[in-house]
């Protein structure tokens, strides 16, 4: 951490992230409204009144908040089997040159559900299991329609603040559709070409073999003419040949494309298995920071597009101040951590300097590897650079515990906004019962339904991720996935229900999700976690936003708890880390806390 | 009931809609203006030899083992360095097996480089990348190396190091990043300067 350049990367970030929010912001407040107008009209409008008239939406025609909620789940009911059979079915489709073989089941179920709730979790290594057709139709396509409908609910949450004694909070369709064409699309063609001027990938070629410059040896397992394995004279140990290793088959294929939405949408899903740690999925450091910026970019705006349409700017920034207070937090706990490297390793001979490096790219070093961490799971991204399964124990107790707050620093796009929204109301009326009157929000009172909406929504969610973990920790099938023993393996299960419910997608990765002897467990408990993390979040939300929207309007008086300034911003930070915090200390006691003990007593498993 | 059946219909229009238009124009227009404007590097920054034969990509590390070239950081990827498999080791910080492999790879950098017992080794030469095909290397782990590559080819230290430094990058825009050396560029640069004299 005494490194002065790094200093100047972290403060460039946040320099870059506070210049983009305010033009974003404004734009978002007419890509938001049916009627608004943006400089892309010309080229946009005829596309977005082909696709209305095609598909017979009235974009004038607003709706309630049940009418809302139906085109939502409809959508993502048709989307999600859309993506299921293409995945099943991809050795029968086309641009698959590496003849890959269709998914089974349970794998199909757990991607489809992962992609269209936006979280991104991957069974799988991409470029081992996924055709050209399936990484751009079947996943491409969630990545912009699963963050439009963030966009849309989000917005739909800030009209039903915003409005009173209204019935309507917006068209659902008119909302994908205009955040889909005015703003995800036109910003990732941009993107996605300045990617490639970094050296990303983006073309239909089959896999290149490559002659390498000097070819080695391995030993692998023999095999017999059936491709069994021939076993020793013990009948147990595999018998093994030597095998010359003179060419290097190198991944080719439609990635710019993928990776631009991936993370501007808050996806997150690599185009390979390593995702942003991959010299081709972020081949510099400029495209590194640019990936960084495109996660926050939406999400950032968004608080102030909050502020513009509640006519209360202070408001926005109030929020936006109570996010960028956590990110700088987290980010510099992990980042020391990481800085400071892992003892064991260092009484080996690893220079102490140096940090703990295992997992992490050159390129990117100690400082932007952490920073990347922090900001994936404060967004609901959960692309990675580097390997959070390595990091040290405290260094991945912070994206762990960013998940857990329920992804609200920022956050992913508008799923950002509307878990924070959700905070706001619970430190409003934490506030109310401190002074003893009713709590109110912007001019409304905040009554018994919005705040038991709210604690639904949290308890649902945290109850969720604890039981998925209790579940997997004490079975023999959750146990088998893991890749670490001891407290960091309780972690790896810990981190793989608490990204699933929070639709984050990053993970310790070393556990297995997709066995190879077929185990469904985790394929179908990790996306039902995913599915009741973003459904059952939506809807409770949505119902609060209806609420909110019917209500009147009272006159503020010297009594109104004021939602600007620092005494805002401290209740929110505090409600936020003291929820996360009491839900899920004793679990994070048990994982990476014990195990930091441990790895300073020089403890190994 | 049938505001939802409506909804449905709705939902198959627009999502095959999207369909030809983010799943089909939107990678095919970035294509073709990735392959307009920048061709070498959409297609995998690819390095052939003078026969035209591919020898490996610019942005992917391979397998060196042989005291005459630079060694890039140990690889998880597949059976290692497989560029078809990215992967890191996912082994965590109290893993005995990661210790034990970081434990060999600091005895084994030690004795290839003639380097004294005591002496702290760069942590890049003996972890894994989140990868396993990270092109780069430190420039201190680079600077440990040349003289041993030095002495098996034959060269003067001092036109070794000239190489690295010739290879090294420095950080992004002055700023971001680390400073690095890229082992395939910098070892293919060496048996060019070998093929010269």
């Amino acid at each position: 951490m005494n490194s002065p350049n790094s200093w100047l990367q972290f403060a460039l970030y946040v320099g870059a992230l506070l210049v983009i929010t305010k033009p974003l912001g404004l734009f978002l407040v007419q890509v938001l409204d049916a009627r608004g107008r943006t400089f892309l009209d010309p080229i946009v409008r005829p596309f977005e009144r082909l696709t209305y008239r095609v598909c017979g939406i009235d974009p004038e025609k607003e709706q309630g908040w049940i009418g809302y909620t139906l085109a939502l789940l409809a959508f993502s009911l048709v989307g999600m089997l859309f993506t299921y059979f293409i995945l099943r079915f991809q050795d029968r489709l086309p641009l698959n040159p590496q003849g890959l073989p269709g998914l089974a089941p349970g794998l199909a179920f757990n991607t489809a559900a992962s992609f269209t709730t936006n979280t991104n979790w991957q069974n799988y290594g991409g470029e081992a299991t996924m055709s050209y057709f399936s990484q751009m139709v079947a996943l491409t396509i969630h990545n912009f329609t699963s963050a439009a409908a963030g966009i849309a609910i989000a917005a739909a949450l800030v009209r039903g603040i915003a409005r009173h004694s209204a019935k309507t909070i917006g068209n659902f369709w008119a909302d994908t559709v205009r955040v889909t064409y005015y703003l995800l699309v036109p910003v990732c063609v941009v993107f996605a070409l300045v990617l490639v001027s970094q050296g990303m990938i983006q073309n239909f070629k089959p896999y290149t073999a490559a002659k390498t410059i000097e070819p080695y040896t391995i030993q692998v397992p023999k095999t017999d003419d059936k491709g069994q394995p021939v076993l020793g004279a013990d009948g147990k140990t595999p018998v093994l040949v030597d095998q010359k290793v003179d060419t290097q088959n190198i991944v080719q294929g439609p990635m710019a494309s993928q990776v631009a939405i991936k993370m501007l949408g808050t996806n997150g899903g690599g185009y390979v298995n390593a995702n942003a740690a991959h010299p081709f999925e972020n081949p510099t450091p400029l495209s590194n920071f640019l990936q960084m910026l495109s996660i926050f970019a939406i999400p950032s705006a968004l608080t102030y597009y909050l502020g513009r349409m509640v006519k209360n700017q202070r408001h926005g920034w109030a929020v936006w101040g109570a996010m960028a207070a956590l990110f700088v937090a987290g980010a510099l706990v992990c980042w020391k951590f990481e800085a400071a490297g892992n003892p064991i390793h260092q009484k080996l001979g690893v220079a102490a300097a140096d940090g703990n490096l295992e997992g992490k790219e050159v390129r990117f070093g100690i400082f932007n590897s952490a920073l990347f961490a922090t900001i994936t799971t404060d967004a609901s991204c959960g692309a990675v650079n580097s390997m959070h399964d390595s990091f040290t124990p405290i260094g991945g107790l912070v994206p762990l515990f960013n998940i857990q707050t329920g992804e609200v620093i920022f956050g992913g796009v508008g799923a950002g906004l509307y878990g924070m929204l959700i905070f706001v109301v619970l430190a409003v009326f934490i506030a109310g019962l401190m002074v003893g009157r009713t709590p109110e929000y912007l001019g409304k009172k905040i009554e018994a339904y919005d705040v038991k909406l709210v604690m639904l929504v949290l308890m649902l969610l945290s109850a969720t991720i604890l039981a998925g973990t209790a579940w997997a920790a004490v079975s023999d099938w959750g146990q088998a996935g893991l890749n670490n023993a001891g407290p960091h393996g309780f972690s790896e299960i810990l981190y793989a229900y608490s990204s699933a419910v929070g639709n984050n997608g990053s993970a310790f990765a070393g556990l297995t999700g997709n066995p190879a002897n077929g185990d469904w467990h985790y394929n179908v408990t990790g996306g039902v976690a995913m599915l009741i993390g973003r459904f059952l979040m939506i809807v409770p939300i949505l119902a609060l936003a209806g609420n909110l929207a019917g209500k009147k309007l009272v006159p503020a008086s010297a009594g109104t708890f004021q939602t600007e300034g620092f005494t805002f911003v401290a209740l929110l930070v505090g409600t936020v880390v003291l929820v996360g915090a009491l839900t899920f200390l004793p679990a994070l006691a048990i994982g990476p806390v014990v195990e930091h003990y441990l790895m300073h007593a020089g403890t190994l498993f | 009931m049938k505001t939802f059946l409506a909804e449905l219909k709705t939902s198959v229009l627009l999502t095959l809609v999207l369909a030809v238009l983010l799943c089909g124009a939107y990678p095919l227009v970035v294509w073709a203006g990735a392959q307009a404007l920048f061709p070498a590097r959409a297609n995998g920054s690819l390095l052939t030899d003078k026969d035209g034969v591919v020898r490996g990509s610019a942005l992917l590390a391979q397998s060196f083992t042989s005291d005459k070239y630079f060694q890039p950081r140990p690889s998880a990827a597949g059976t290692g360095y497989d560029a078809s498999s990215s992967s890191g080791t996912n082994l965590g910080p109290t893993s005995k097996k990661l210790a034990d492999s970081i434990a060999a790879a600091v005895a084994a950098y030690r004795t290839v480089n003639g380097l004294a017992a005591g002496t702290p080794v760069p942590a890049d030469a003996v972890t894994s990348s989140g990868s396993g095909l990270d092109p780069d290397i430190s420039v201190a782990n680079a600077n440990l190396q040349a003289a041993r590559v030095a002495k098996a080819r034959g060269l003067p230290l001092e036109k070794v190091s000239t190489l690295v430094a010739a290879h090294t990058t420095g950080r992004d825009l002055t700023v971001l990043g680390e400073p690095r050396v890229n082992v395939l560029l910098l070892n293919l640069a060496l048996d060019d300067s070998a093929a010269a004299r």
